[in-house]
């Protein structure tokens, strides 16, 4: 759990969301996802997003990310307009500072447990890439397991390759796309215990979608995606 | 280097995925066909201009009716040719008091300057293969004239007014192949004696001949210097001129050579295409987690560029080593076609097979690289995998545009680039109209004719109506599957057809010796004698000398043409003859043949060559002079004659009795067995006036050639099939991902792995039927139109054919369908759904 201490440094916001819209198609078939949105991260504070299948968790999450553009609105990362720059500009922002973790984990088939945490690392042309992704997979446990391919790996497993590849960059800012939508109660809880573990050790900040009530719990605040707004809801 | 490094590790991950091996195969197979092809082509065109050398002593020959002017000599030099002159004429050869009309040769040193003689220089001896000519005072004769004088090695022969001693009997000379009417036996002698003979003067028909020989450049321009500044009575000969039957083979394994390597390359790109698929769509997904990480879209254009790359690199690296050892292969097969074995290759083609390799694909995969580049990452995030990637008609431009440029240079001829290309595009929507049609019918047949409570029938009737769900899936697959088969089918037919007709053309027992000169009361004689030879319907042609003077009342000469060959035709006489029926091995193109009533009329059926050359129509009258009288005769008909049969053949033929008032001789072929030569010595010693040429040595030569031709044609006939079962796979691997997932999904509803088996079997039995039938109709009709109007050969349907396309189709794409998803049978369904 974060103590108190560390929340008093949190002080200037990591993410920034002001006046976020999206919609899709043209007049009469226009749809609305997000609508007027705003939202502050701040530094090492971990924040998750519920809401029902289809609210608009994902299209909110990929926004944040740079990965798409809003209609209307900003982001800022680190008080920069995040979602003004141009996608490799945003390519390189994500690249530099961020992180993903994936529903269905996103390991390329046809590549080790190692060359896929290797990926982001050479992309940033990371010195000694293989000795660090060989450290982040044996902090996820995986150290017997580096040769073998996803699909030689349970469920489970893939998705601590998932988390190994995300931290393996030391990102800013880790997005997680419902982390344990594609696994069972019990391998789901023991990822989310490394993952909330290593996210404390590295002080990174975390966004969290999920519609999973008692995993969004977990973190320190949880906002739920309901007619396009966000709204925060109390933490017991 | 990090884009290398990850290009290259890309690479590798597709390597064991399957998508780039299937890519890579194709194109390996591609330039595979295109370098060994174009490297046996180039060798064997090499070759024959050397062979032509052979047949006419050099490369190119300067053919005059006097003396060669010393400018064409000087013009040789200027051009570094090596070069040399001869003198043909016709003269007694007279040994005591027996005489007989010889083909005299007078050689100047250096002949031959290409090729050589075999000459037996004593009785027992082998004959030897030499590049010499007679010392002065000696000539070499033709083992004919020394039977007709009965005369042999050291005795002394006249010639003129000098006398020669034979030193030798020639075996074989090369260049007897040409102009096979006009010789009398051959003898051979140094030119230093020529002038000893005192028979060289004014108005004696001398062939004045200057061979040259050098490196093909220098040859071509000396020919085009030459070929301005001809002067009457001058011609120019080189290998299309001097040995057109040996030519005329060749060309046509050349063009089924070529069409095969066209055909192996679009069957590729049609392997690549479909296997594009797959390969772009796991790219697609790469490049969004790449650009999740953080890579710029130039970065992954970079990356997916260097894959190509890497992937044209190593097609095009094994393709050329592939193309080099199938040539090897098949200039052995070749190579003891002719005298000498074949040059060396040139290096030119591995630059082709590299270019294609690289166009290719990059024509396939830029386009797509634009679009990955640009495609929205946010998709990573969306678990529907089918929205991916859009695929716009556009993106196939490039691939489109290099086809159809391929087939331009590869055809070498604008009607069959047309055809081809027209004939492709006519395939792909037949094929897809077709397929989409029987896709139809077959659901319809099984899903409303069949009412059954049994399982098995049901999980028929699924994977029946898996046809029409899947209804793009099954029109692409089936057209992938029947342009393969289609092609395996149609080249099945075609050289199937191609190699009948050569072995046809000169079958076993085919005429290898004329008979000419025949007098009209030497006919019954001479047929007694083919009677002897056992000549099943012996056939003795009429042959009057005439000359061509006036086309519809206006007089013709040479002047009037630019073209060498139609001069030649209005300034010489050529042979009319006279014949109830058309001859087995000629067909009509224009107008009609007589009949019965017609006997005796003034018609006349020419043949299509000259009717180009000298503009002739049906309905022209033509106007010969025969021994002096003229007669009009009316064009009726226009025949295309095969030159290839090596029969009697005649440009001009009359109805009988047309031309009875006219001088005549006739002439007749025959087949003689070797054994038999006594009988031909007797006819020759009871009618000492008959020529008779023997053409056995030159007809082996030409049938050994097309049976080593056909021989490598069934070579790059096998791989024209691989490119088909490449296509195969490849349509197979394009919905490898689909078929898995469903099968999964079967099983998730609890089927067995047997059941789920059946569906799949049945649906691929139900494309295999739809690709055998699209592929046979397709085939037999584009075959009717290769055959037809390419080869000019003639077209029949081969039933047995179909009935093994079917099966072959109904066994072998169900099997490996099968084979290509079983490993995701084997799977928990889950996994299987998770990873494709």
């Amino acid at each position: 759990m974060i103590t108190q201490q560390t929340k008093s440094s949190m002080t200037s916001p990591a993410l920034l969301a002001s006046s976020l819209s999206k919609t899709y198609g043209e007049a009469d078939s226009k749809i609305s996802i997000l609508q007027d949105l705003d939202l502050e991260v701040r530094k090492g504070e971990s924040v998750a997003i519920i809401g029902s299948s289809g609210s608009g968790k994902s299209t909110l999450l990929g926004i944040l990310a740079g990965l798409d553009i809003p209609t209307d609105g900003m982001v800022e990362v680190d008080g920069k307009a995040f979602s003004k720059l141009d996608e490799d500009a945003r390519a390189a922002t994500r690249g530099r500072q961020m992180g993903f973790i994936f529903q269905s984990f996103q390991l390329l088939p046809n590549l080790t447990a190692l060359e896929n945490v290797m990926i982001p690392l050479q992309l940033n042309n990371q010195k000694d890439a293989k000795s660090i992704a060989l450290s982040a997979l044996s902090i996820v446990g995986l150290s017997e397991r580096v040769t073998h391919y996803p699909k030689q790996l349970s469920g489970g497993e893939q998705q601590r390759v998932g988390i190994a590849r995300a931290f393996a960059m030391q990102p800013a800012i880790l997005f997680a796309d419902e982390p344990t939508g594609n696994l069972d109660k019990k391998t789901g809880k023991q990822i989310i215990d490394l993952l909330f573990r290593l996210n404390t050790e590295s002080s990174t900040t975390l966004v969290l979608v999920t519609h999973d009530y008692q995993l969004a719990q977990r973190c320190m605040k949880v906002y739920e995606l309901r007619d396009g707004k966000l709204e925060l809801e109390d933490i017991e | 280097m990090m884009v290398i490094r990850l290009a290259w590790q890309q690479f590798w991950a597709q390597w064991r995925a399957g998508d780039v091996r299937v890519l890579l195969l194709a194109l390996i197979v591609a330039v595979t066909a295109i370098t060994g092809v174009t490297f046996f082509t180039s060798r064997i065109a090499a070759h024959l201009n050397t062979e032509g050398g052979l047949v006419l002593g050099g490369d190119m020959v300067l053919i005059a009716d006097h003396a060669i002017p010393a400018s064409a000599i000087d013009n040789a030099k200027a051009k570094g040719l090596r070069y040399t002159s001869t003198a043909e004429f016709p003269s007694m050869a007279i040994v005591g008091d027996k005489s007989q009309l010889a083909e005299i040769k007078a050689l100047n040193p250096g002949f031959p300057l290409r090729g050589d003689l075999t000459v037996q220089f004593h009785a027992n001896e082998k004959p030897k293969t030499i590049k010499t000519i007679p010392k002065p005072g000696e000539s070499w004769i033709e083992p004919r004239l020394a039977r007709l004088l009965s005369i042999g090695i050291g005795d002394l022969v006249e010639i003129g007014s000098t006398q020669l001693k034979v030193s030798g009997i020639i075996t074989r000379e090369p260049s007897r192949g040409g102009d096979m009417f006009s010789f009398a036996p051959r003898l051979m002698m140094n030119a230093a004696d020529l002038a000893k003979t005192e028979l060289i003067q004014y108005g004696s028909r001398v062939k004045y001949q200057l061979l040259v020989a050098g490196d093909a450049e220098s040859v071509n321009s000396f020919g085009e210097l030459l070929r301005d500044n001809l002067q009457p009575g001058e011609r120019l000969q080189d290998l299309k001129t001097a040995r057109p039957e040996i030519k005329s083979a060749l060309d046509k394994a050349e063009t089924f050579l070529g069409l095969s390597a066209m055909v192996s390359i679009l069957l590729s790109i049609a392997a690549m295409l479909l296997a594009s698929g797959p390969y772009i769509s796991r790219n697609v997904e790469t490049a969004a987690l790449l650009r999740c990480f953080g890579a710029s879209r130039v970065q992954i254009q970079r990356v997916l560029l260097w894959q190509c790359m890497l992937i044209a690199l190593v097609g095009a690296t094994i393709g050329c080593l592939f193309g080099y050892l199938l040539q090897a292969l098949l200039a052995n097969i070749a190579g003891t076609l002719f005298l000498d074995t074949l040059p060396q290759p040139s290096y030119s083609p591995i630059f082709i097979g590299y270019g294609i390799s690289f166009s290719v694909l990059l024509a396939l995969m830029m386009p797509n690289i634009q679009a990955i580049k640009n495609s929205p990452v946010v998709n990573i995030l969306r678990a529907d995998a089918d929205a991916k990637v859009s695929i716009s008609a556009f993106r196939f431009i490039p691939v489109v545009v290099l086809v159809v440029i391929i087939i331009f240079v590869l055809a070498k001829s604008i009607k069959l680039a047309i055809a081809v290309t027209a004939g492709m595009l006519a395939v792909c929507l037949l094929s897809a109209g077709i397929a989409y049609l029987f896709a139809n019918l077959i659901y319809q047949l099984t899903q409303t004719g069949w009412h059954s409570q049994h399982g098995f029938f049901n999980l028929l009737k699924m994977g029946f109506a898996n046809l029409k769900r899947n209804k793009i899936l099954t029109v692409v697959q089936a057209v992938g599957f029947s342009i393969g088969a289609m092609v395996i089918i149609l080249l099945t037919i075609v050289k199937n057809d191609l190699l009948d007709t050569w072995q046809q053309a000169l079958p076993e027992d085919a005429p290898n010796h004329f008979a000419i000169n025949i007098q009209p009361s030497q006919v019954t004689s001479i047929e007694a004698f083919l009677k002897k030879l056992d000549v099943n319907k012996p056939q003795v042609f009429p042959m009057i000398r005439g000359r061509l003077k006036e086309k519809n009342g206006q007089s013709l000469s040479a002047d009037m043409y630019e073209n060498e060959r139609a001069r030649r035709l209005v300034s010489r006489e050529f042979n009319l003859s006279m014949a109830k029926e058309m001859q087995a091995d000629n067909h009509l193109v224009e107008g009609d043949w007589w009949q019965e009533k017609d006997v005796g009329k003034p018609m006349l059926s020419i043949e299509q060559d000259i009717t180009s050359a000298l503009n002739i129509k049906i309905g022209d009258v033509l106007t010969y002079d025969i021994a002096g009288s003229k007669i009009d005769l009316h064009v009726t008909s226009i025949r295309k004659v095969d030159w290839d049969s090596m029969r009697a053949n005649f440009f001009a033929v009359t109805p009988p009795n047309t031309l009875d008032a006219y001088p005549k001789s006739f002439m007749t072929a025959f087949f003689l067995k070797g054994q038999d030569t006594s009988l031909l010595d007797q006819l020759i010693k009871a009618n000492p006036n008959l020529t008779i040429i023997n053409v056995a040595s030159l007809m082996e030569q030409v049938r050994g050639i097309m049976q080593k031709m056909s021989l490598a044609v069934s070579y790059v006939f096998v791989l024209c099939v691989v490119a088909g079962l490449v296509v195969l796979y490849a349509a197979l691997i394009a919905s490898r991902d689909t078929r898995a997932r469903e099968a999964s999904l079967l099983r998730v509803f609890g089927a067995s792995k047997k059941q789920v088996s059946l569906v799949i079997l049945a649906e691929y039995f139900g494309i295999a039927m739809i690709a055998a039938s699209v592929a046979l109709l397709t085939a037999n009709l584009i075959a009717y139109y290769v055959s037809t109007q390419m080869f000019e050969l003639p077209y029949s349907i081969n039933r047995m054919l179909g009935l093994y396309a079917y099966t072959i189709a109904i066994i072998l794409i169900p099997t490996a369908a099968w084979f290509v998803v079983r490993d995701y049978l084997n799977q928990p369904p889950k996994q299987v759904l998770n990873s494709v």
